[in-house]
């Protein structure tokens, strides 16, 4: 058991701290939460930036390992989180480059690497959540195209999206996995329309998508007609497995700023209250070396990460959580002002025990898969 | 990075477990309840041979050689079997008490303001003059109490690490028996794992269990007293509610002494009180917070 690096993969620390230096300050400011273009402009901006440093695809082609310490590094160093590129960049890339012809991932990989297109996740529907293989969006062959029909929620980023990862059934008599099929749909596509949901943090987060008799070519097809439930675990694990990993380094930073802003308030001479902060801080250390030990593992096996993912996010989306309560304990009663730091993420956290996964979901998954229990019904 | 067990890491683990089931196993353990006081010196001396004591002695001072990690390995196996005996404080005695690194000489200490086994100890380490019986929850471990200011500050890091090991390895028993029992017990007409009520008890106990691990693991490796104090709040906290959720994954049958998980659950108490109050570990991570610079 080893904590420490190789020597090239500590040059490649030192190279990435250096060009962080160099081009952070020379980024233009943030755009506000609701400027979907300038969030979108701003995101791929970035992506491009890491492109023509030779860093964008260390979300895939890098060893774990150089991954983290990406992840570690840009945390650290303040550097825009991949925001409207999360999908692309973090699971469907991922799939394509795993699943995809050589073809395909010559049209969809590099433009997500230079930061052109931007991609958004079409699995759930208004009736299919947890239960995702329930999904009903129809898709039927007319020679070269799939038509499809039907309806998607919850679809973060679908304003912006040029690509959507679309999950449509192709055999409605077969049993339900396996009738799905998974799509690279153009946002752009004659029928598609995207209308806003607004979130309880007051963002127009994400969206419902509406399919109505949308052509997507044969041709945009990943993986085998109806052979879409295989392809999307392997979407869902890369999900659960790697995208939270820059996020546990960044609340870890908060905690510090908690501490601090307590000592700053008179907040900290509470007993309770640093108690609090010191289990937070055990968890946070904790979450990880949770992972380390998986990257360590991936490193290990190869292949896309696995159930200890689901580990991680069940742990993960409560501790952060927490974090954010912690912080409206330090703030008083200013955590109820909305212009103040820290009280949207609180709202925001609330989604973590929801999206990707609930934790009930998480938790049928760690049972069953891990510990061995038998299917519910 | 490297962080999982080498394969010499993992053949000494298999080597520890196969030992404590041999010489461990449910008999044992069960005769080692129904006895309570009395140390079996015979399998402290076979530890001793086995280089459980002696594991981080020098190999020139007669010990294996080896490090915290395969320390961490080895207590986690003990923690595993419920073992009892005063293990921390013989390992810690290796190289410094005469006797300690063979298992010739059972030693104990002064933590927590309590000493374990002090009637069955050759040598105790700290003052624990005027100490006081107690009758002990853990018909395992008989207690005395040390009434003295000096002993209320934090253990030696090694120790908490240790002890930490310890309950990681009762945390991963008492998952592995929850989840045994919920795979084979029916009711209702199907095993009870069935159940998202019981099948989500398991699955937490499951993610305390690995969180636990790998803090308790980075801690061997690093040694940073941070790093130790933290795997001590999330071990002891895997070990009481692991055993905790056990007990009830078990129903009526979790509630008699025929049962082991009330061993588990006790040894679990008397291991946290044995690094003192969760308090101050957690006092030293928050001061953490200030000090850093980032
Ligand atoms: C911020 C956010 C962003 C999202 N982004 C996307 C996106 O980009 N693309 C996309 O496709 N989806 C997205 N989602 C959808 C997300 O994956 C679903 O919300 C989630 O899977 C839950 O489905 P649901 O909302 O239909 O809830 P339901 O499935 O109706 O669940 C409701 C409650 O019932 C519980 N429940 C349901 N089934 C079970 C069961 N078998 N056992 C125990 N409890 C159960 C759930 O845990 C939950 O508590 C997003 C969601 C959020 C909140």
């Amino acid at each position: 058991m080893d904590l420490s690096c190789t020597p090239e993969e500590e040059e490649f620390r030192a190279r990435l701290r250096e060009w962080l230096a160099e081009v952070l300050p020379t980024l233009p400011p943030k755009p506000s939460p609701d400027d979907w273009p300038g969030r979108r402009a701003y995101d791929l901006g970035w992506q491009r930036m890491l492109y023509d440093a030779g860093y964008a695809d260390v979300h895939w082609d890098a060893s774990p390992t150089v991954r983290l310490i990406f992840l570690e590094e840009a945390e650290k160093a303040g550097a825009p989180y991949v925001g409207a590129n999360f999908v692309g960049l973090l699971h469907a890339g991922p799939t394509i480059a795993a699943e995809g012809t050589p073809g395909q991932r010559e049209r969809w990989l590099p433009p997500i690497l230079r930061g052109d297109e931007v991609w958004c996740q079409g699995f759930s529907e208004p009736d299919a959540g947890s239960d995702l293989a329930a999904l009903r969006t129809r898709a039927w062959r007319d020679g070269d195209d799939y038509v499809v029909s039907g309806s998607k929620i919850w679809t973060s980023h679908a304003e912006v999206a040029d690509w959507c990862e679309l999950l449509v059934r192709t055999d409605p008599g077969a049993p339900k996995h396996r009738g799905i099929t998974w799509l690279a749909m153009p946002m752009d596509a004659p029928g598609v329309t995207v209308r806003s949901l607004r979130t309880l943090a007051g963002s127009e987060e994400f969206a419902e998508v509406f399919l109505d008799e949308v052509r997507v070519p044969v041709a945009n097809r990943i993986g085998a007609e109806n052979d879409g439930w295989r392809v999307t675990m392997v979407t869902l694990s890369f999900e659960r497995g790697t995208a939270f990993v820059g996020e546990v380094v960044a609340c870890r930073r908060v905690l510090g700023e908690l501490a601090r802003q307590a000592l700053a308030n008179g907040r900290w001479d509470d007993p309770s209250l640093r108690r609090r902060l010191g289990q937070l801080n055990a968890e946070f250390r904790a979450l990880w070396r949770l992972t380390q030990w998986n990257v360590s593992e991936a490193e290990r096996k190869g292949g896309a990460p696995g159930v200890g993912g689901s580990v991680f996010k069940l742990r993960y989306s409560h501790a952060r959580q927490e974090l954010y309560d912690a912080a409206a304990e330090v703030l008083g009663p200013e955590s109820l002002d909305l212009g103040r730091p820290w009280v949207l993420d609180r709202l925001s956290s609330l989604s973590y025990t929801i999206a990707a996964g609930t934790s009930q979901i998480q938790r049928n998954i760690v049972a069953e898969r891990i510990l061995g229990l038998p299917k519910g019904r | 990075m490297r962080f999982q067990p080498t394969d010499d890491q993992r053949a000494l683990r298999a080597g520890v477990r196969g030992l404590l089931q041999r010489r461990f196993g449910r008999g044992a353990l069960r005769a080692a309840v129904d006895r309570p006081g009395a140390l079996d010196r015979g399998l402290w001396r076979e530890l001793g041979e086995a280089g459980f004591f002696a594991l981080r002695l020098p190999e020139a001072d007669g010990g294996v050689g080896l490090g915290l990690p395969e320390a961490v390995l080895a207590f986690e196996e003990a923690g595993r079997a419920l073992l009892p005996g005063p293990l921390v404080a013989t390992h810690l005695a290796a190289g410094q008490v005469p006797g300690a690194a063979s298992g010739q000489t059972v030693v104990t200490a002064v933590y927590g303001g309590l000493v374990e086994w002090l009637g069955e100890a050759d040598v105790v380490r700290g003052d624990a003059t005027g100490a006081l019986p107690l009758t002990s929850v853990d018909p395992m471990t008989p207690l005395h109490r040390v009434v003295r200011a000096a002993e209320d500050r934090l253990p030696d890091p090694v120790a908490v690490l240790l002890t930490a090991a310890e309950q990681l390895g009762g945390a991963a028993r008492t998952c592995e028996l929850a989840a045994e029992h919920a795979r084979v017990r029916e009711q209702f007409g199907q095993p009870i794992g069935a159940f998202q009520a019981v099948k989500h008890l398991c699955a937490e106990s499951l993610v305390r269990v690995e969180t636990a691990r790998v803090a308790v693991y980075a801690a061997a490796i690093t040694a940073d007293p941070l790093d130790i104090a933290a795997a001590r709040l999330l071990a002891d906290e895997a070990a009481v509610r692991c055993a905790r959720d056990c007990l009830q994954v078990h129903g009526g049958m979790g509630f008699t002494w025929e049962a082991e998980v009330h061993l588990y659950l006790k040894r679990a108490w008397v291991r946290a009180q044995r690094m003192g109050s969760s308090a101050e570990s957690e006092e030293k991570l928050a001061g953490e917070l200030l000090s850093e610079v980032r």
